[in-house]
């Protein structure tokens, strides 16, 4: 009996941790960012949530390119915990768009590796919200010198850009070390609206599915994904083809089938 | 104790006063009769160093002298003219910037009466991306940047064997590190000047690498080495040297770069996954290897993992 309180006693804390989220968030933001009260406010207003280590954000500390930092978000630590992650959102405090995406893990792992364009200094988040209505927030600080969401896209100048809009190359990895990989980059400008004379024109609605219409991921990028979006998807093991569809803001749409 | 207190004290007021009144300290190295470098830090850009990280020199020619770039900022410029007319009464004959990266162009206002030179697509990247690189290196460096502003050179320089200022000089219009890249052979001395095609005991920097074109360009380089007057080879960054040991140093620096960022890309790696990875111990000493790492997974990355990606089987 003794030896079973010990063994319950424990979980029984985690679960009082776990579980006891309230609206009002009391554990203070391990980022100290000065704008949590907003990001609150924006995205969780009402709702459960808790600072969660197990949502893990990487991202480099000092980023070279504030026009493409990498943010590779995995919330595969919750699952674990059998409780599925319905919807994942990533937001940066100080960007001045600060939604950069929302993905909606299907039959994939919680798991999104992608590029973002940083305006400053900031936490990017994300906060991954599982089937018992909880969001779990996890997030790194990226130091950058900026500029990324004021600077025009790269290809702005280059004159084949519009012929190339909207084009798919990508690859899955049906073994080695990253089996059950799947990677692809969609040629966009994913211009801000915060460039003078440019207006924001950006990639909307993205869905992976297997070929038999299976759905994968969901993904919905907003302004501040990196120019030619590239993404980093795990799927628990490749098995023939998949279905990569979307549109960007402007109604243009596309559809392309990567192989195995 | 007393006096190493004392002594402690004195090397400390020492050092506040040389960064207040914002004095290099640029000491001219001969590298051979009439030809001199100033060796710059193996060090990035900061506050103390303001930005003498690089190598620029002259060569005393019958006519004149000719400067091979002109440093980081004003200041700099107007010490390293200093220096030189301590050592020469000679006039500015040419000044010459090798590439359009402000360590090497920054000094120019210093020069304002004298000719000043680069290759057509150095010009046209100084007066482009000019001010912002201003504008980054006052944020690094700070005030030793104070008045600095950017020189466009007005002449241009061609390829080819050409007598400057009363001196055969070889031009080379290479590239790889940037658009357009200038080494400069000097027949007499047996010095080239390789400019940032060459980095010596430091990781090289590739925010506008070609890194395909830059290992053409070292071979290229290593060809005058073993030409028999060839003396002294004097790289962008780090110090002179009697040999190719460092175009070969450059080089092994680049294949290994070039072949890691392929196999990831080819492997499927994120690029947070790629730099992650550890340096290999022959470069893990190297001042900088890490930082240079990183931003050169920033830089390259992209195009590699594009290219990798291309290769997928992939119907729109």
């Amino acid at each position: 009996m003794k030896r079973q309180m010990k063994r319950l006693f424990p979980l029984a804390l985690l679960a009082m941790l776990n579980l006891s989220p309230t609206p009002a968030l009391a554990a203070a933001d391990p980022l100290d960012s000065a704008r949590w009260g907003e990001m609150q406010k924006q995205f969780f207003a009402g709702q459960r949530l808790r600072f969660a280590a197990q949502v893990r954000v990487t991202a480099p500390a000092m980023a070279e390119n504030p026009m493409q930092v990498p943010v590779t978000v995995d919330a595969s630590e919750l699952a674990k915990n059998g409780l599925a992650v319905e919807e994942v959102v990533v937001f940066a405090d100080f960007n001045p768009i600060v939604e950069v995406l929302r993905f909606y893990p299907q039959a994939v792992r919680p798991e999104l590796g992608f590029r973002v364009k940083l305006q400053q200094s900031t936490p990017v988040r994300a906060a991954a919200r599982t089937s018992d209505g909880v969001w779990h927030v996890g997030g790194a600080w990226v130091n950058t010198v900026g500029g990324g969401c004021t600077a025009p896209s790269a290809n702005a100048a280059s004159k084949d850009w519009q012929a190339r809009l909207n084009h798919v190359i990508g690859r899955q990895w049906a073994s080695g070390e990253n089996a059950g990989r799947l990677r692809l980059r969609i040629d966009h400008p994913m211009d801000t609206g915060l460039v003078a004379g440019t207006p924001a024109f950006h990639l909307e609605e993205i869905t992976v599915s297997t070929r038999d219409g299976q759905p994968l991921m969901r993904i919905l990028p907003h302004e501040p994904v990196a120019e030619n979006p590239v993404f980093t998807i795990q799927r628990n093991q490749v098995s023939g083809p998949v279905i990569v569809s979307g549109r960007d803001n402007n109604g243009n749409r596309f559809q392309a089938e990567i192989a195995p | 104790m007393k006096r190493r207190a004392l002594w402690a004290l004195l090397t400390l007021v020492a050092c506040v006063a040389s960064a207040a009144d914002f004095d290099y300290h640029l000491q001219a190295q001969a590298v051979a009769p009439s030809v001199a470098v100033f060796v710059g830090q193996r060090e990035d850009f900061d506050t103390r160093n303001g930005g003498n990280i690089v190598n620029t020199g002259f060569i005393a020619a019958p006519q004149g002298l000719i400067v091979i770039d002109s440093g980081p900022s004003l200041r700099y410029g107007q010490q390293m003219r200093a220096a030189m007319r301590a050592l020469s009464p000679q006039a500015i004959a040419l000044v010459i910037n090798t590439h359009h990266h402000p360590d090497h162009f920054l000094g120019n206002q210093a020069f304002a009466d004298a000719p000043l030179a680069a290759l057509p697509a150095t010009a046209q990247g100084i007066a482009s991306e000019g001010n912002a690189f201003a504008e980054n290196l006052f944020r690094l460096s700070g005030d030793w940047l104070k008045g600095t502003e950017v020189r466009v050179p007005q002449g241009s320089l061609q390829a080819g064997e050409q007598v400057i200022a009363g001196r055969a000089l070889r031009l080379l219009a290479l590239d790889g590190h940037t658009d357009a890249d200038l080494a400069v052979y000097d027949h007499a001395s047996g010095v080239l000047f390789a400019g940032d095609l060459v980095f010596h005991d430091r990781a090289p920097t590739t925010p506008h690498a070609d890194l395909a074109h830059w290992l053409a360009a070292l071979d290229q380089l290593e060809a005058i080495t073993r030409e028999p007057g060839f003396r002294v080879l004097v790289p962008g960054h780090g110090l002179p040297a009697r040999d190719a040991g460092p175009i070969r140093q450059t080089r092994a620096w680049l294949l290994w770069l070039q072949e890691r960022l392929q196999t990831a890309a080819r492997n499927g790696l994120d690029m947070n996954e790629v730099l992650r990875q550890p340096l290999p111990a022959e470069f893990a000493r190297m001042p900088l290897a890490a930082s240079e790492y990183r931003r050169s997974v920033a830089h390259l990355y992209p195009a590699i993992e594009a290219a990798s990606l291309a290769q997928g089987g992939v119907q729109q």
